[in-house]
């Protein structure tokens, strides 16, 4: 039975994707649902309610109004609060009753905007993806209204540092623990300038500077549409992947260099082939070792563990929607419980987040790496840095 | 200092209001709706948690699963616990009822061990598809004779109405206790989540009386809470639990008495007094509720005092300490108020979207005599960003001039700020005057000692177990 799952969780939803993108940015965003789209963004997939609030709430949607509609009444109370908290800007997402009252949130976000004199977004987000769908429809929309800056970078020029932007990087996949500060002292030392990341961290104005750079950097999947259109409309070539381990960390670079050089795109990093190493655990010919998780962050897992510490025949298993190019050469995108169990049951090594445990048999190795996306708040002290050089003294705990 | 996300200046208006200018009983306008990071209190995974020995299984889509999941996650009771995903297709097919039974059954099959009951929740989505439960629940009853599988609902879209989950997911937690022709002297506490304190005078009078008591909160195996069909009498003490009161008594022909929770020495006494006629078969009419109890070991005049005596304590101790309330902490937070208020403290905001009927005389006594009492909604937008904005606080700080609020709740702690709070949900099981006196414990103790706000009030469902 595909759609049961006696005892794995689940991953943020496409909503939580929309409200994450877009918690920092000054905007209000309001989830069009009866109240439990909000407790949950605002328990499980959102750490920065202490540090920094933002206005995120719930439409509180009633049984009348899903048979009735509430177009109107929405309209009203989202003008009424944008009146009193002047908003940059107001986001509406999408939930399942909304879907099934055929809720259409581009048309809404017009109305509301022609009212309110704000720029409206609509997301028809339905609470049935996970949050890299939602995050990645937020970013793009966020970009396309409002980073209209037309100045590019001065290409190729010796006298200045390399411009990047980070694309992708939330909570639900850098969470709160140091990745992502990790990730921007690597580029600092290497002499990179960080433009912007998108979205922690950066000012209004940061974001709005995107454009000048040389250079993107595709940190999770849910940056990957947002670099292609700024590739399409700004002509900023990407790279995908994070700096896991020596190997990876150098192709990063390296990659880096590569794309301002030639201003291309570059292949994934994990992507470029390499002689096999002799292996430390029997896997080439037996069952395959797993990295489970969101694309990016699983695949530059999987190829720091093929080459820094000659794990071979790792594959990852993605759990959240990857474009086909993330997924290649070893990856694939399975979502149901008897899946994992069948995959997984003679594994001799599983890199997943804790709550997969349960999938892994008696016998397999598991590493715990908590997903913040996942098993939201509960193992959040347990994340690991895994940026450059930390991954290997990380994972040199348990390989060695 | 915290970062907030934008930039201009706003005002109180629409989400604070002196009690003098307010309506009873929703003083606030609605309209889209913030939710607070306090968590304490508990859901419906929490509630159906009592239940020993059973198993819950969520029927929704991906959005939905998340909150509930991880809430049985992070009390590591996921082995309690299963899902069945609804994706964008099952709406097109119509085949949710096929869905659901199929899910369950393969969850059953998977289990390690087998459950003595199933809480089967389905969500709003059936509710709107038109989804044939009956034909569901009828075809699993037949599937699995050995378990009891029972209805529940997470429905959010009813919120707003007569029953919405909460009271709902209490009434039905009851549904499984199987008939019997067996009636004892057994008295239930039906509905809620904590066990009731029985060490004062209701304790007392429950044990002259000679009854067995019964509770969820207090079962530890099913057969155990399944003797609760035998009670004669079953009490309920919080408004959300009354509903289940009434159902589990017409069932089975048995008493339901509702002892609200109260702050108003009148209303104990003339609960306590209830239960005692009730429970000796006295028919006594027109005297009374100190006269009908003169026959009971309690002594109305003598607890009064007692409860006097803690609140005189805590008064002299808090000095004026401003005090904050909320109605998570209890369904009275007005009752609450007027009685420290009326005893030397220094309530000065309570936290709450709307009041339950029975608060009525006590918000008209606070407005008349204590009219400067500020009423503070929890959802108003507002209230994501002003108390930050306001206060400047951050929840690891302690204040730099030393004074402080002391929040009787979790809410009223994170929109104050305090690290000064009483942890309380559901009254914590307190009740009638030696309720009065352990809050007053728990109040003094709160201004003694600071509490790591932040940590305690991301716990969700505070102290429930699986």
């Amino acid at each position: 039975m595909r759609q049961s799952s006696a005892i794995l969780n689940t991953y943020a939803a496409d909503v939580s994707g929309v409200c994450s993108a877009l918690y920092e940015l000054g905007g209000m965003t309001i989830m069009d649902d009866a109240s439990g789209c909000n407790s949950t963004y605002n328990t499980h997939d959102e750490p920065r309610w202490y540090s920094m609030p933002s206005m995120v709430y719930v439409s509180a949607l009633t049984e009348l109004q899903a048979v009735m509609g509430h177009d109107d009444t929405l309209c009203e109370e989202i003008g009424a609060a944008v009146a009193e908290l002047h908003p940059r800007f107001v986001a509406i997402a999408g939930t399942p009753i909304p879907m099934m009252m055929g809720t259409d949130f581009t048309g809404l976000a017009r109305v509301i905007e022609k009212k309110c004199g704000v720029p409206v977004m609509g997301f028809g987000t339905n609470g049935m993806h996970s949050y890299v769908s939602g995050a990645s429809l937020a970013l793009v929309e966020f970009a396309r209204r409002f980073c209209t800056n037309t100045v590019s970078a001065q290409k190729n020029t010796l006298t200045r540092k390399t411009k990047v932007n980070i694309l992708g990087a939330t909570p639900l996949d850098f969470s709160v623990t140091g990745n992502l500060e990790e990730l921007k002292n690597l580029l600092c030392a290497r002499g990179y300038e960080i433009v912007s990341t998108w979205a922690m961290g950066s000012t209004w104005d940061e974001l709005m500077n995107a454009t000048t750079a040389d250079v993107n950097i595709v940190a999770s999947s849910c940056g990957l549409e947002l670099a292609r259109y700024f590739e399409k409309e700004n002509g900023i070539p990407y790279v995908i992947g994070i700096p896991t381990g020596t190997f990876v960390t150098n192709a990063f670079f390296a990659s880096l260099d590569a794309a301002v050089r030639t201003n291309k795109t570059q292949t994934p990093l994990w992507q470029e082939e390499t002689p096999l190493k002799k292996g430390n655990l029997n896997t080439v010919d037996a069952q395959p070792a797993y990295v489970i998780g969101e694309a990016v962050w699983a695949s530059c897992i999987a190829r720091a563990l093929q080459e820094d510490f000659a794990v071979q025949n790792i594959r990852v298993l993605c759990p959240t929607e990857a474009d086909d190019i993330l997924l290649k050469p070893n990856g694939t995108h399975i979502v149901y419980e008897d899946d994992y169990f069948d995959a997984l049951k003679k594994s001799p090594l599983i890199i997943a987040d804790p709550l997969y445990k349960y999938a892994a048999s008696k016998n397999t190795k598991f590493l715990s790496l908590p997903h913040e996306g996942y098993s939201g708040r509960i193992f959040r002290k347990d994340i690991p840095v895994i940026m450059g050089k930390n991954f290997d003294d990380w994972i040199s705990q348990f390989l060695q | 200092m915290i970062a907030i996300s934008h930039e201009k200046e706003s005002d109180w208006s629409g989400a604070s209001i002196f009690i003098k200018d307010a309506v009873f009983e929703t003083p606030f306008e609605t309209g889209v709706e913030y939710s607070s990071p306090a968590r304490g209190p508990w859901n419906i995974v929490h509630t159906g948690m009592l239940m020993p020995e059973s198993h819950q299984i969520f029927v929704c889509a991906q959005s939905c699963l998340r909150g509930v999941v991880l809430t049985a996650a992070e009390m590591n009771a996921e082995e309690r616990f299963s899902t069945i995903t609804i994706e964008e297709h099952n709406i097109l097919d119509g085949d949710m009822e096929k869905l659901i039974i199929d899910g369950v059954a393969d969850i059953l099959h998977k289990l390690p061990v087998r459950p003595r009951a199933i809480l089967l929740f389905t969500s709003c989505i059936h509710h709107f598809v038109g989804c044939d439960l009956r034909y569901v629940y009828d075809t699993l009853h037949k599937q699995f004779p050995d378990i009891d599988i029972t209805d529940c609902y997470m429905n959010p879209t009813m919120r707003k109405t007569l029953t919405p989950p909460d009271v709902k997911m209490r009434q039905q937690l009851y549904s499984v206790l199987h008939e019997t022709s067996i009636r004892d002297n057994g008295i239930n506490f039906i509905g809620n989540n904590f066990p009731t304190l029985l060490d004062g005078e209701l304790g007392l009078l429950l044990q002259q009386q000679g009854c067995i008591v019964r509770d969820i909160c207090t079962s530890k195996t099913y057969d155990e809470f399944q003797k609760m069909a035998q009670s004669k009498v079953n009490i309920t003490t919080n408004p959300a639990a009354f509903l289940a009161g009434e159902t589990i008594s017409k069932r089975f022909g048995t008493k339901h008495l509702v002892m609200p929770l109260s702050y108003d020495y009148d209303e104990i006494n003339a609960a306590l007094s209830q239960l005692y006629l009730l429970l000796s078969e006295k028919k006594v009419q027109n005297i009374s509720a100190k006269d009908s109890l003169s026959s009971s070991c309690i002594d109305c005049a003598a607890l009064a005092h007692d409860a006097d005596k803690a609140l005189a304590k805590t008064a002299e101790l808090l000095g004026t300490t401003q005090i904050a309330i909320d109605y998570t902490a209890t369904s009275r937070p007005l009752g609450l108020a007027k009685l420290l208020l009326t005893h030397g403290m220094n309530v000065t905001a309570v936290y709450a979207d709307n009041f339950i009927s029975s608060e009525k005389n006590d918000f008209d006594f606070l407005k008349n005599n204590f009219p400067m009492l500020r009423l503070y909604a929890t959802v108003h937008p507002k209230m994501a960003i002003l108390p930050a904005q306001e206060k400047s606080y951050a929840l690891h700080d302690s204040p730099s001039d030393g004074s402080f609020t002391l929040a009787i709740g979790q809410k009223a702690a994170y929109f104050t700020g305090t690290r000064h709070f009483v942890n309380m949900i559901e009254a914590n099981g307190f009740w009638g005057y030696s309720g009065i006196s352990h809050l007053m414990e728990l109040i003094q103790d709160a201004y003694k000692n600071e509490k790591d706000t932040a940590k305690i009030i991301q716990v969700k469902g505070w102290g429930c177990c699986a």
